[in-house]
């Protein structure tokens, strides 16, 4: 079959494995979006307020911590797991937690890795804001705390995007899932493991699938990153 | 000031990526060098073998020797896309589809190892001084009484070791389908010999592996070899080249040229010698001297390829 037949007939198959809700299709996507969302929620909840914190205050070397925060975005997947791996070993200073090869240790490197773009795209989102709102708040008589819950609001949907692009990069990214979840079937195979497995086992046309589930999900996503930024079909 | 910053940040990006460009396509032609695509299995390329045996065979033919490992599965996969030369992998069942398919010219037996049964020291299920299959059947027992003492990590990769560790359930008169599913203490890793023996290790659990991975992956394991000697987990490793018949463009010849340099005189001492150093025992046997050991009969095994395979079968 050549390449091109290949991604015709993994198309095909994506299509028969949704329509047909192939239960190990099902309960791959399942894990990988339960492991996504609670690694975002739990990096969102960390990066806003730290974002929030380093916007609104000026310090010595703010431009700097900055600058290291968006070097973090590029952080490498592997990196990451390598790291995380070597935390979470039976001879790591983390290991008695039994972290290692679980969905909760996977959460835990993905939360790391996703953490700094969000802080990031948090302070650029905040940055956003002109300072006509804030000063217009100050002069209406808010308090700071009033005008930086002004700010907020207004930076809203950037900030949505922010945890959205995260989500995105938890959802996709394979170093960490494959190095902290080991890609252990039924227990911690995710999407992109699975993909990963299945083309080393030259199973091409279900990679493809899968592929295209995911590709499938990330269309979602970014539909609902423009939506939340109010321009749906842009 | 931002847009002119802009600007040299874009220039930068742009010069770069042409640099690679550039580095790439100089790459490709290299003083017209002929190429010879290996595709191989993790085992004999994890443990640097090929690398040693490739400088010296590209010295000898002036040659561009380049190699992608995997699984047997995905190594054999390349080769029917036509991404390769050469296969060398541990699967007979595989190569001899692959031949029959009309992708492969011939099976060449080049060198052994074998499979051993690692666990952990204290040995929860028992297993040592078993033969393979009561071992593998102990590791059962145990597992499914004591899912968190006693573990097997499979590959669950298709790859060459999960082919015979079906085989080893098999022979112990038990369903592989009926294994993989029955319980926690079955572990599917789905990855590499290194990632799953570095699971097994953590977990402290069982797994099938081959010696010349695990002597190179020893120092950083707990584990130790539990079961090593069962003619059963001998492991033929053996060259097949792709026909020139399905792919034309296939250099045949050169693929012909590496097979008959692993099976002279010098490639067997290479195979033989290779390991003593660093890790102070050959890593891989050669086959010289063990075909009927190994199970590779007469034509199979050891004999250089006739001058004009290529061009018969191209024919």
């Amino acid at each position: 079959m050549s390449p091109l037949d290949e991604i015709a007939a993994g198309l095909a198959k994506a299509v028969e494995l949704i329509l047909a809700l192939d239960p190990v299709v099902v309960e791959i996507t399942a894990r990988s979006l339960a492991i996504a969302i609670t690694s975002t929620a739990i990096a969102a909840a960390i990066a806003v307020p730290i974002g929030g914190l380093i916007h609104f205050h000026n310090f010595f070397g703010k431009r700097a911590v900055i600058n290291l925060i968006q070097t973090l975005y590029s952080l490498p997947t592997v990196t990451v797991g390598l790291v995380v791996f070597l935390l979470l070993s039976r001879s790591g200073p983390f290991g008695s937690l039994g972290l290692l090869f679980t969905p909760a240790g996977m959460v835990v490197g993905q939360t790391v890795l996703i953490t700094p773009i969000m802080i990031g795209l948090t302070i650029a989102a905040l940055s956003g804001v002109g300072p006509a709102v804030r000063d217009t708040a100050l002069s209406l008589g808010a308090s700071r705390y009033q005008a930086i819950l002004t700010i907020m609001g207004e930076a809203k949907a950037a900030m949505m995007a922010a945890v959205l692009l995260g989500f995105g990069r938890a959802l996709s990214e394979v170093g960490v899932a494959m190095m902290i979840g080991g890609n252990i079937r039924g227990h911690t195979r995710v999407l992109t493991t699975a993909i990963a497995l299945e083309t080393s086992r030259g199973e091409i046309e279900l990679s493809m699938a899968l592929g295209i589930i995911l590709v499938s999900i990330s269309l979602l996503v970014n539909l609902l990153v423009n939506r939340v930024q109010g321009n749906w079909w842009a | 000031m931002k847009v002119i910053s802009h600007r040299i940040s874009a220039f930068a990006l742009i010069v770069a990526l042409l640099c690679t460009a550039a580095a790439a396509e100089e790459g490709a032609v290299e003083g017209g060098k002929e190429l010879l695509r290996i595709s191989t299995t993790t085992s004999l390329y994890d443990t640097l073998l090929l690398d040693e045996m490739e400088d010296i065979f590209e010295e000898m033919y002036n040659v561009d020797v380049r190699t992608v490992s995997g699984g047997t599965g995905i190594a054999i996969e390349r080769a029917v896309k036509g991404d390769a030369d050469l296969i060398l992998v541990h699967d007979v069942e595989r190569e001899r589809k692959f031949i029959e398919d009309g992708y492969g010219l011939s099976r060449t037996c080049f060198a052994y190892n074998y499979f051993i049964i690692v666990g952990p020291e204290d040995d929860p299920a028992g297993i040592t001084g078993l033969n393979a299959s009561d071992a593998m059947r102990a590791i059962m027992l145990h597992g499914m009484e004591n899912p968190g003492e006693v573990k097997f990590v499979s590959r669950g990769d298709d790859s060459g070791t999960h082919a015979r560790e079906k085989l080893l359930w098999d022979r112990a008169g038990l369903d592989y389908a009926e294994i993989a599913t029955s319980g926690n203490w079955y572990v599917e890793a789905g990855q590499g010999m290194g990632p799953t023996l570095m699971m097994a290790d953590e977990m402290e659990g069982y797994t099938l592996c081959d010696t010349s991975t695990f002597a190179a992956f020893r120092r950083d394991l707990d584990l130790v070899p539990l079961i090593e000697s069962d003619e059963f987990l001998i492991n033929v490793y053996a060259a097949v080249p792709v026909s020139p018949a399905v792919y034309p463009d296939t250099n045949c010849e050169m693929a012909r040229n590496f097979i008959n340099f692993l099976v002279s005189a010098e490639g067997q001492d290479l195979i033989a010698e290779y390991g003593k150093e660093t890790i102070g025992k050959p890593l891989f046997n050669p086959a010289r001297g063990n075909c009927d050991l190994i199970g590779c009969s007469g034509d199979e095994c050891l004999v250089p390829l006739a001058e004009d395979v290529c061009s018969r079968a191209s024919a």
